[in-house]
C-alpha cells in the first residue's frame, strides 16, 4: 500500500537478565500509515516503551530480531551512518520527561539548532537562529526571541515539553514517536500539547505513534489503537470499535478501572494480581490467564494468536468469548504476596 | 462542631537576598483559604502544580509553618501557640504521593509500620508483631511480609504499606496527597477502592489532594478548586461538575479528556468556547495581579470567587 510508512514484522526485543535473554517485545507486528495516529496502550512493564525504543534503535544492549521497515528500509540492519541520517530527520521522538531529556547546560536555541545543523550543514548561524525562533513560535511558546537564549531550568514543564516537540519536528519528520508526551503535565497544558500534536499531524501529513497509559488521551487522539500486555499485542482496532466494542478481557478490565467523569460508580474494577516480571513471564498459553482465574482453563487457547474477528479488529486468544466480570464469590480478596 | 475548620490560612515562604540575606519578598504559596470538613466525609482539593494544594495539606499536619490563620481541629486551634503542647499527630496522619520514596528502603515493613506505635504506645515485641500483622491484613498483605523490605513490593503494595502506617494509630483525619498519581491505572483502582473501604470501617475523614479531576470526583463529597494559592470555587461535587461558575473551573473541566471517541468534535467546540470566554472575560474573573477574588456565596453549598457586582 502506498500509504504505509512503517511496517513492523515479528519484532522481538530481548533484554539480558543474568545469562538469558527475555523478550520484552514478543512477536509484535504493526503498521503505521501516513496521517495516522496509532496509540499503544498498556500498563508499565507491558513493553510499549521498549517497542518505541526499538523502532528508533535506541536500545543499547538489547537483542532485536525481526523487521522494522521504515519506508521499505529495514531499520535493524541499517549502518550507523545511515541511521544518523534517518534518525532525527525522517523519524523523531518526543520523550516522556523533558527535564532529563534536555541538556541542562545548553540553551534552548542551541539544542534545537543542533538538531537542525546535524541534518543540514549548509545552514549558517543566522539562518539557524531564525529557523529556531520560527519553530518555537510554531509550538506556541510566547516571546520566542527571548526564550531561545534561556536554559531548560528556567522554563515550566509545559514549556520544556514544547521545546522537546520543537526539536522533534525541526526537520519535518514523517514518523513521530511520542512516548507519554503529557504524563508529567497538568490537564490544561495537556490539552494544549495534544492539540499541538494534532495540528502537526494535519500539517505535515505525518504518522504518529502515541504511547500512553491514559485512555482518555487515546480516545481523543488516536485513529487506531493497539493494546499491549506482557510484550504482546492483545487487541488492535480502530478507536471507535475499541471503546464501543472492546473484546479482550484486558482491554475491558482497563476500561472499567478508570473513574469516569460522566457517571458515578461505586466501585472501580480491579485487575487482580500484577504484571509478571520479565523473567517470570509464562511464555506458553494466554498471558492474561493468571489475572482472570475465574475463567475456565478450557476457554483459553493453547497457543493464542492474534485473530481478525471483524475487518480491522484483531483479538488474541479465545478467552474473550467467555469473559465476564467476576461475581462476588469469585473475587479473590486476599492478594497475598 | 465542625470536625476541621480552616480559617483564612496563609503560608508564605520568604525570598531572601540583599546584603544581609534579609527577607526581600515572599512567595504566597497559600494566600487566605478557608473551608470546613465534616466528620466521615472526603474533601477534595484540586489544582495545577504550583497552586498550593500540597502546601495546604502539609500546613495542616504541621510540616509547613503557617504564616497566619486558624486550623481548628475538633474545636482546638492547632495554629495557636498556646496549644503547641497538645499532640494532635496521633489523630492526623498523612499518605504521601510517591510510595517509592516515602518508605525507608533500609527498614523492614515491621519497622516502618510499627514506628508510630513505638512513639505512642508501649508494646512488647510480641504485641507489636501481632498489631503490625493485623494492620497488614487490613490492607491485604500477608503476615510474612513483615520481614521484607520495601523494594520487594510492587507500587500498589507499597502504597498500601504507607496506608497501614497511616492508620496504625487509628487517626481521625487522613491527608492523602496525590495517593495514586504514581501508580498504574489498574493499581489506582485497587488503592482507591481500598481507601473507601477503610473509610467506612474506621470512620475516617479524608482530605484528598489531587490534580486529577476524575479521581477527585470519584472520591469526594465536596471539592475546592485552587489557583495560585487561592480558592476560585468551592462546592459539592455536583455543583462543581454540573454547574461550574468560575472560568478557571470551566477550563479544568473542559480539559479532561473524554473517554468516548465519538464526542471528539463536541469536546473540541466546547473547549474552543471556553477558551474564547476565557480570553474575553479574563478580567471579570481575575484582578490586576492575575489572582482570584474573594469567594462569594452562590447557593447553600456553592461558593465562587467573583468580584463585587457593580449594579
Amino acid at each position: 500500500m502506498e500509504n504505509k510508512l512503517l511496517e513492523i514484522n515479528h519484532l522481538y526485543t530481548s533484554f539480558r537478565i543474568r545469562d538469558d535473554y527475555y523478550a520484552a517485545v514478543d512477536d509484535v507486528s504493526l503498521t503505521v500509515n501516513k496521517n495516522e495516529v496509532l496509540a499503544i496502550v498498556g500498563e508499565s512493564g507491558s513493553g510499549k516503551s521498549a517497542l518505541a525504543f526499538s523502532i528508533m534503535r535506541l536500545h543499547n544492549r538489547a537483542k532485536t530480531e525481526g523487521e522494522i521497515l521504515f519506508k521499505g528500509e529495514n531499520v535493524i540492519g541499517m549502518s550507523d551512518s545511515r541511521l544518523n541520517q534517518v534518525r532525527g530527520k525522517d523519524m523523531a521522538m518526543i520523550f516522556q520527561d523533558p527535564l532529563t531529556a534536555l541538556n541542562p547546560l545548553m540553551t534552548v536555541g542551541e539544542q534545537i539548532g543542533e538538531a537542525l545543523f546535524l541534518h543540514n550543514k549548509k545552514l549558517d548561524k543566522q539562518a539557524r537562529r531564525t529557523k529556531v525562533i520560527d519553530l518555537l513560535n510554531q509550538v506556541g511558546i510566547p516571546r520566542p526571541e527571548y526564550v531561545v537564549d534561556q536554559y531548560p531550568h528556567e522554563l515550566s514543564g509545559g514549556m520544556r515539553q514544547r521545546v522537546m516537540i520543537a526539536i522533534a519536528i525541526s526537520n519535518d519528520p514523517e514518523l513521530l514517536i511520542a512516548d507519554e508526551p503529557t504524563t508529567a503535565l497538568d490537564v490544561t497544558i495537556q490539552a494544549q500539547i495534544l492539540d499541538l500534536i494534532r495540528q502537526l499531524k494535519q500539517k505535515m501529513n505525518a504518522g504518529i505513534i502515541l504511547i500512553t497509559h491514559d485512555l482518555g488521551v487515546v480516545a481523543e487522539m488516536a485513529d487506531r489503537v493497539a493494546v499491549m500486555y506482557a510484550g504482546e499485542i492483545v487487541e488492535l482496532a480502530d478507536v471507535e470499535t475499541l471503546f464501543e466494542n472492546p473484546q479482550h478481557p484486558y482491554t475491558r478490565s482497563l476500561l472499567n478501572s478508570v473513574p469516569n467523569v460522566n457517571q458515578q460508580q461505586d466501585k472501580l474494577h480491579v485487575i487482580q494480581g500484577i504484571v509478571p516480571s520479565l523473567a517470570l513471564l509464562p511464555r506458553k498459553g494466554c498471558r492474561f490467564k493468571d489475572r482472570i482465574p475465574w475463567l475456565d482453563e478450557s476457554t483459553h487457547e493453547a497457543d493464542p494468536v492474534l485473530r481478525e474477528i471483524k475487518p480491522g479488529h484483531f483479538v488474541r486468544c479465545t478467552c474473550y468469548q467467555h469473559f465476564h466480570f467476576p461475581k462476588e464469590e469469585e473475587v479473590d480478596q486476599s492478594d497475598l504476596s | 462542631m465542625t470536625f476541621l475548620e480552616i480559617n483564612d490560612l496563609k503560608v508564605h515562604f520568604p525570598i531572601r537576598g540583599g546584603i544581609f540575606n534579609r527577607k526581600i519578598d515572599s512567595i504566597r504559596a497559600v494566600d487566605g483559604i478557608s473551608f470546613q470538613i465534616e466528620a466521615g466525609q472526603t474533601y477534595g482539593i484540586v489544582g495545577e502544580s504550583g497552586s498550593g494544594k500540597t502546601t495546604t495539606g502539609r500546613a495542616i499536619i504541621g510540616l509547613n509553618q503557617i504564616t497566619s490563620g486558624q486550623i481548628i481541629f475538633q474545636g482546638i486551634d492547632l495554629a495557636d501557640k498556646k496549644n503547641k503542647k497538645i499532640d494532635f499527630r496521633k489523630d492526623i496522619q498523612m499518605i504521601f504521593q510517591d510510595p517509592y520514596s516515602s518508605l525507608n528502603p533500609k527498614k523492614r515493613v515491621l519497622d516502618i509500620v510499627a514506628e508510630p506505635l513505638r512513639n505512642y504506645e508501649k508494646l512488647t515485641k510480641k504485641e507489636e508483631i501481632y498489631r503490625v500483622a493485623e494492620l497488614l491484613e487490613k490492607v491485604g498483605l500477608s503476615e510474612e511480609s513483615i520481614y521484607k523490605y520495601p523494594h520487594q513490593f510492587s507500587g500498589g503494595q507499597r502504597q498500601r504499606i504507607g496506608i497501614a502506617r497511616a492508620i496504625a494509630l487509628k487517626p481521625k483525619l487522613i491527608i492523602a496527597d496525590e495517593p495514586v498519581s504514581a501508580l498504574d491505572v489498574s493499581v489506582q483502582a485497587q488503592v482507591l477502592n481500598f481507601m473507601r473501604d477503610i473509610q467506612e470501617e474506621l470512620n475516617l475523614t479524608y482530605l484528598f489532594i489531587s490534580h486529577d479531576l476524575g479521581i477527585v470526583k470519584h472520591m469526594s463529597d465536596r471539592i475546592g478548586i485552587m489557583y495560585k494559592g487561592r480558592y476560585v470555587e468551592e462546592g459539592s461535587t455536583d455543583d462543581i461538575f454540573t454547574n461550574p461558575q468560575h472560568i478557571y473551573t470551566k477550563r479544568l473541566v473542559a480539559a479532561i479528556p473524554d473517554i468516548n471517541p465519538k464526542n471528539r468534535a463536541k469536546q473540541k467546540t466546547f473547549r474552543e468556547e471556553v477558551q474564547k470566554e476565557y480570553e474575553q472575560a479574563y478580567h471579570d474573573y481575575f484582578d490586576e495581579e492575575g489572582l482570584a477574588y474573594d469567594l462569594r456565596r452562590q447557593s447553600e453549598t456553592h461558593l465562587v470567587a467573583l468580584p463585587e457586582r457593580v449594579n
